[in-house]
This record gives C-alpha cells, structure tokens and sequence, in this order.
C-alpha cells in the first residue's frame, strides 16, 4: 500500500519502553517527518528512560536531556545557539510529556511561544506523569484512575476536566497548533509538514495512549488511539496562522466504547460516563463555534 | 609595537561587569531582571542595540528558563552568559547542577544580595554560599576593574579542558554594582590575543549525533564523572593561579590567585575576608600597624576552588586568625570560617574565630573590624555576631 510515511528510520528499535507504548511510536513518526538535521531536547518523562542508559541511545539524532521544567527554555537556546552559527536549517524539537507541558512546564512552554523562537514543541500526552508511575497530571481527563487519584473505599477518581494545552497555545495565538494522535500517522506526518513551513514557534500534542498507566492490553494502542478520536475525547484539529480546521472525517462512536476499553476508567458508573458524554458534546460546539469565529475572522 | 587602545574611565561595577562580557565576546545572552544585576543586563541590551556588540540577547519569563537557555546555547558551541542575583540565582539551583554537570564552561555574574523573608535587596553572600555545592568555580571581587576582568579570566579557566567547570564571579551589591570607580577598559585585541574562540569539543553536532544527559545506573559511571569534577576542581587551582599570572603580565595588574594576601609577610595575626568587606578590613590593618599590632589580612577571591594549600602556607606563623564572612549558615558558623579550620585541623592549631557581618547590607564599619581584630588579638575562638542590635 503507498503510504505518505517516510521510510527513513531515526529510531532504532532497541529501547526501554513497554510493550505497546504510544509515545514511542509517536517519536519515531516525529522524526520520520522531521529528517535528520534534527536535534531533540526532551525533560524528565518516559522519553528520558526509553532510549537505555548513557552510552546508548535510540535516536540518530542529537538528543538534549534537560531538566522537567526546561524544554520551553533549552529549545530557545538550542535554537539561537544554532542561528548564531548559520545553522538555520536545524529543526530544533522540544519532546515533552504532558506533565511537563501542562504542568511543570507551562511557563517555559508560553514564554518560548511568545519570544517566536523558530521551534517546534511536541507534547507527547499520555494524560499522567507515567514514568514516576502514573499519577494524576492537569491533563489527565475526568474520571481516570491514577495512583495519586486511587479508587478504593472512597470514590477518588479524577474530577476536574483535562486541562488542554493546544487550546491554551490558540488562546495565545501561536503561529502554529494541532492536535494529532498515532493511530492516524499520515495525518501526524502531513501536519508536521504544514507545521516545518511555518517560520516560528510551533506546537504540536500528540495523544500516546499509555497500556501502563490506562490499565488496557499493549495490543490496543492503535485501536484507543482511534478510538479518542471516534468518541471525541481527543478532536484533531489544526489552526494555521489564525485559520482553524477541524477534523471531523471519521466513524463517530460512543464515548463508552473508549472509556469501556481502559481499566483506568473501570470504576465509573452510567451517570459519571454521561458526565464525559456532555463535557465531549459541549467540547465538540466549543471546537465547532471556533471553527466559525476562525474562518469567519480571516475571510 | 602594536598600539593599545586600553582607557581609563569611571563606572558602576555592572557597567564594569557588561563589558567584561562584551571584551570576552559573548554571542548569546540570557537573562530575567532582578534587582541589583539589571543594570548588567540593560547595558548588554543597550551594547547590542547600538551595535556595540555582535550577540543575540533574549529576555526569557524566569532565571531557571534563563540558565537552561544559556546552557542550551552553550552546547550548540557559542560563548554564552547569564547574569543573576539573590532570588533568581535560587531559582537556578537546579540548573546549575544540570549546567557543571554537562561540563559546560558557562560564566554568570551574581550580585550578592540578602535572601527574603523579609525582602532585602542588598549586600549579603548567602545567596552564592547557598550554591557552594553546585560544582561552579566562585570568585569574588573586591573592585570593579576586578569584576571586569574576572569575566575575562573566568572564560578562560573555565574553558581550559582540564577544567570544564562553570564559573560565577561576584560582586557585592550596591558597594560595587552601583558604585562608580575608576576602570581601565582593556584593550580587544590585546583581549583576543588572552581568551581565544570558544572551542566546545562536544559540541552538537549534526554529523556526529550524540546523547548528552541522559541516565546512568549505580554500576555505570555516574560516580566517576562527579569524581571527575572534583578533581577538575582541584586542577583549576593551579589552572587559575596561571592564568591570573598570563593576565598579570599583559595588562599588568597583579591580582592573586585564588587569595590575595595584604601585609602578612610579618604578621602575628589575620583577617580572613571576601568581597568588599576586604576594602575596609585593609583600612583597619594599616591603622592597626601603625600602633604596632602585626596583622595583615587575606582576602579569598576563590571560594570553589578554595585555597587550602595557600591557607595552610599564609597561617603557618600566625598566632590567631579571624574569618570575617558576609553570610550565614543557619545552625553553624561563618561558610568561609568552616572552610578555614578544616584546612587547618590537624596542620596548624590556632585559635580561629567566626565573624558574621553585613548580613542584609548592614553597614560593616571601621570600629566593626577593629572589635574584630581586638577578638582575634585576644586569641579567643567562637562564633560572633558583629553590629546586631538586641531585639529579643
Ligand atoms: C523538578 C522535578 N520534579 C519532579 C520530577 C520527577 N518526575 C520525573 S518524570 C516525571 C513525570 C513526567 O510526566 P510527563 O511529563 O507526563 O511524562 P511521562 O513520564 O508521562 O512520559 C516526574 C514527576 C523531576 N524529574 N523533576
Ligand atoms: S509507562 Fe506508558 S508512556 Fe511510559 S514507556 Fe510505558 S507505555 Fe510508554
Ligand atoms: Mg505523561
């Protein structure tokens, strides 16, 4: 089958991840549509442990360890560093967890966004802090189970709705936002290269479910993957230079149909699944009504 | 001969300190404003903004974003600096650690000032003792010239591959950072000729792709590279004391080493400080001569790598010493006292005394030093506290 997913390979197959792993595949397909002249600058997160202890590394590609806080940061001086020396054609690429993006990471990510750096940031979400062993983060949606919101006697369950960071970079009009998720690649590959066309600061989160930390079988990566985007729970969608496009070509299914294939949201009873089922109804108008305020303001 | 455009002029120790940074050619500058370094800072934006200096400056939203974007640039193989104080070096500390441990030759310039609660913006070292342990170089200055020309200096040891340790050269707020005095501005191609291109042998590299950072297990070597960087530190001892020398004889200045010592050839007694409080300690020691006490002072530029050997060399025949330090430990003595009697514990038996002074930028006067040197004359050892008012 002809694919627009480039052949060139800058992961190599040995690493630590779990079976099933999403923010791996979501790495690799970064890199494909990245090329070579990339460097990457990735905090503490799953993504610090998966390419093996120092000596060895999985990418072919220059790869900056920073603290959890310093993505937004080191992305911003990897970048002058290399301009400074006529290297310009670099691609300069922040991977971060979420909750080094949504959380600990915020200010760094809003003030690279601002400053206009030319750099891409890509939040790889997988809606909980994974490799301290999966505790709540402010993107991790309601009604999941983590180890720091524990269902036990007490009903603990996350209650508060996932803080989403793409939204917050269109609020700050960043000159580049998607959303983008593994089970669709040629759609994640395609919005990269929109994304490399733009001179400027970019950003990217890719939804990379999490077998570990949703408590699902690490065969059903792909399948949860589609199916966030089916129920809703994650919309795709791009806004280049002030134009927003959302992505509705796919076979709606019901929210339960995601939330029954994960462990994490095991617990929740018919009322708490509706709960889900209106905040991704609402979500949905939210996303459609910007759509319209998007187009209508740039015609 | 080649001429020399070296001139003598008057300014603030920031201003000193921002040409420093433009003498070493910096070319990427990061930095989040905070009082007293601002000035540092503004004249650097200033420099760039008249093409007065070849740099990128980027005004970043915190001093940890503004450490992990010096040291981002530093690793793509560009000479970059940072400025900070108090608070915002506080902020750093874990980039700090991040900055050594990378073996990154980064220079940064901190304005010693209090640290808050209650906010006070002036002159106090706790906030550079506080990071004694982060694997940076320490110098601190006791003039303006100095500051300039430790930036210079600093980029030169620092960068010295026995080295490849970061440096934070210091000044104390307000009495220099604000103060103006003479400075000679040195000359750039004499400067060229001292501090060559930064030449980052692992820098990123395209080509050769490597990891830089990523983990180490208790059987991999991560013991050996902390090991490395202490004896890193060690060798930038003798890596410091040649090239102040170099830079001695080609701007003929004649700063010490690591310490710089002031009437101690004959001395009984010593005053042991850092930073300004020097300026007035070596007032006192000449009053103090001329009645006929023999005292003499020793001033600690070094506190990383802290000189031990010289100590132990200058205190041979002294009878008793006195550590004057600007700063506080919360439960023990002086840092620089500490630092003193574990060099000479089981070498030299003197009784030593700890002198805490200045602590939030009180006034360290005449009569303050000489009640120091009266203790030390009486060959006492404890722990003072020097103009505290009783408020309890
Ligand atoms: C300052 C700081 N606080 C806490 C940690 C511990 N820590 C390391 S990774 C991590 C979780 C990362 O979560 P996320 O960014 O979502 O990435 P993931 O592990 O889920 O891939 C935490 C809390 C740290 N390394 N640094
Ligand atoms: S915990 Fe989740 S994100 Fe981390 S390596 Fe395992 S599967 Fe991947
Ligand atoms: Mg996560």
């Amino acid at each position: 089958m002809p694919t627009s997913i480039p052949k060139e390979e800058l992961m190599a197959p040995g690493h630590t991840a779990c079976h099933g792993c999403g923010a791996t595949l979501a790495m690799r397909y970064v890199l494909k549509a990245m090329g070579q002249k990339t460097v990457v600058s990735v905090p503490a997160s799953c993504w610090a442990v998966i390419p093996g202890a120092m000596p060895f590394r999985t990418l072919d590609v220059p790869m900056v360890y920073t603290p959890f806080a310093a993505t937004g940061a080191s992305i911003s001086g990897l970048r002058e560093g290399l301009d400074i020396q006529g290297k310009t054609d670099y691609n300069v690429v922040g991977f971060a967890g979420d909750g080094g993006t949504a959380d600990i990471g915020l200010q760094g990510l809003s003030g690279a966004m601002e400053r206009g750096h030319n750099v891409f940031y890509i939040m790889y979400d997988n809606e909980g802090y994974m490799n301290t062993g999966v505790q709540r983060s402010g993107s991790t949606p309601y009604g999941a189970k983590t180890t720091t919101t524990p269902v036990g006697k007490e009903r603990d369950f996350k209650k508060e709705n996932k803080k989403i960071v793409a939204d917050m970079m269109i609020a700050q009009n960043v000159p580049y936002v998607a959303t983008a998720t593994i089970a669709y690649p040629e759609d994640l590959i395609r919005k990269i290269d929109h994304a490399k066309a733009v001179h400027g600061p970019k950003f990217i989160q890719i939804l990379a479910p999490c077998p570990t930390g949703w408590y699902y079988p690490p065969e059903k990566t792909i399948e949860i993957s589609r199916l966030a985007v089916q129920s809703r729970m994650f919309p795709l969608y791009e806004f280049i230079q002030g134009k927003f496009y959302l992505n509705k070509s796919f076979k709606p299914v019901d929210v339960s149909e995601y939330v029954k294939a994960q462990d994490r949201f095991k617990h929740l009873n018919d009322d708490e699944i509706d709960n889900l089922r209106k905040y991704v109804d609402e979500r949905w108008n939210q996303l459609l009504e910007w759509e319209k305020i998007y187009s209508e303001q740039k015609e | 001969m080649k001429s020399v455009t070296e001139f003598k002029t008057i300014m603030t120790g920031n201003d000193a300190v921002a040409y420093g940074a433009k003498l070493a050619r910096v070319k990427f500058i990061s930095a989040y404003p905070i009082t007293p370094q601002t000035t540092i800072v503004e004249k650097l934006a200033s420099m760039i903004a008249n093409d007065e200096l070849d740099a990128k400056y980027v005004e970043v939203e915190s001093e940890h974003s503004a450490l992990a974007a010096v040291f981002a640039s530093e690793l793509t193989g560009v000479r970059s600096y940072t400025a900070t104080s108090s608070h915002g070096l506080l902020y750093m500390h874990e980039m700090l650690h991040w900055v050594s441990g990378q073996r990154l030759p980064i220079v940064m310039s901190v304005v010693n000032r209090a640290i808050g609660p209650p906010w006070n913006i002036w002159a106090d070292q706790s906030d550079t003792i506080n990071q004694r342990d982060t694997g940076w170089m320490q110098v601190y200055s006791e003039s303006n010239q100095e500051a300039m020309d430790t930036i210079i200096m600093g980029y030169k040891i620092a960068e010295n591959s026995e080295v490849m340790l970061p440096l934070m050269s210091m000044e104390d707020a307000f009495i220099l950072s604000h103060t103006s005095e003479p400075v000679t501005l040195r000359d750039q191609d004499l400067i060229n000729e001292y501090l060559p291109d930064l030449d980052l042998k692992f820098r990123i590299d395209i080509g050769n792709p490597m990891g830089y950072g990523s983990y180490d297990t208790p059987d991999g070597t991560f013991m050996e590279l902390k090991k490395d960087m202490v004896d890193s530190m060690k060798k930038a001892v003798r890596v410091i004391k040649d090239e102040t020398e170099k830079f001695n004889q080609m701007f003929d200045t004649n700063y010490g080493g690591l310490v710089e010592r002031y009437r101690m050839d004959d001395a009984d007694y010593a005053l042991i400080a850092m930073g300004t409080v020097a300026s007035t300690a070596r007032f006192v020691v000449d009053k103090l001569r001329e009645k006929g006490l023999n005292i003499g002072l020793i001033r600690i530029r070094y506190f990383r790598p802290f000189p031990y050997d010289d100590i132990l060399e200058d205190l041979k025949n002294i009878k008793a010493a006195g550590v004057i330090d600007r700063s506080v430990s919360f439960g023990y003595a002086g840092a620089t006292y500490s630092e003193i009697v574990s060099a000479l514990y089981g070498k030299i038996n003197i009784p030593v005394s700890s002198f805490i002074v200045g602590i939030g930028g009180r006034d360290v006067r005449i009569e303050d030093i000489e009640k120091i040197a009266d203790t030390v004359r009486n060959e006492s050892s404890g722990v003072y506290w020097i103009n505290v008012k009783k408020v309890i």
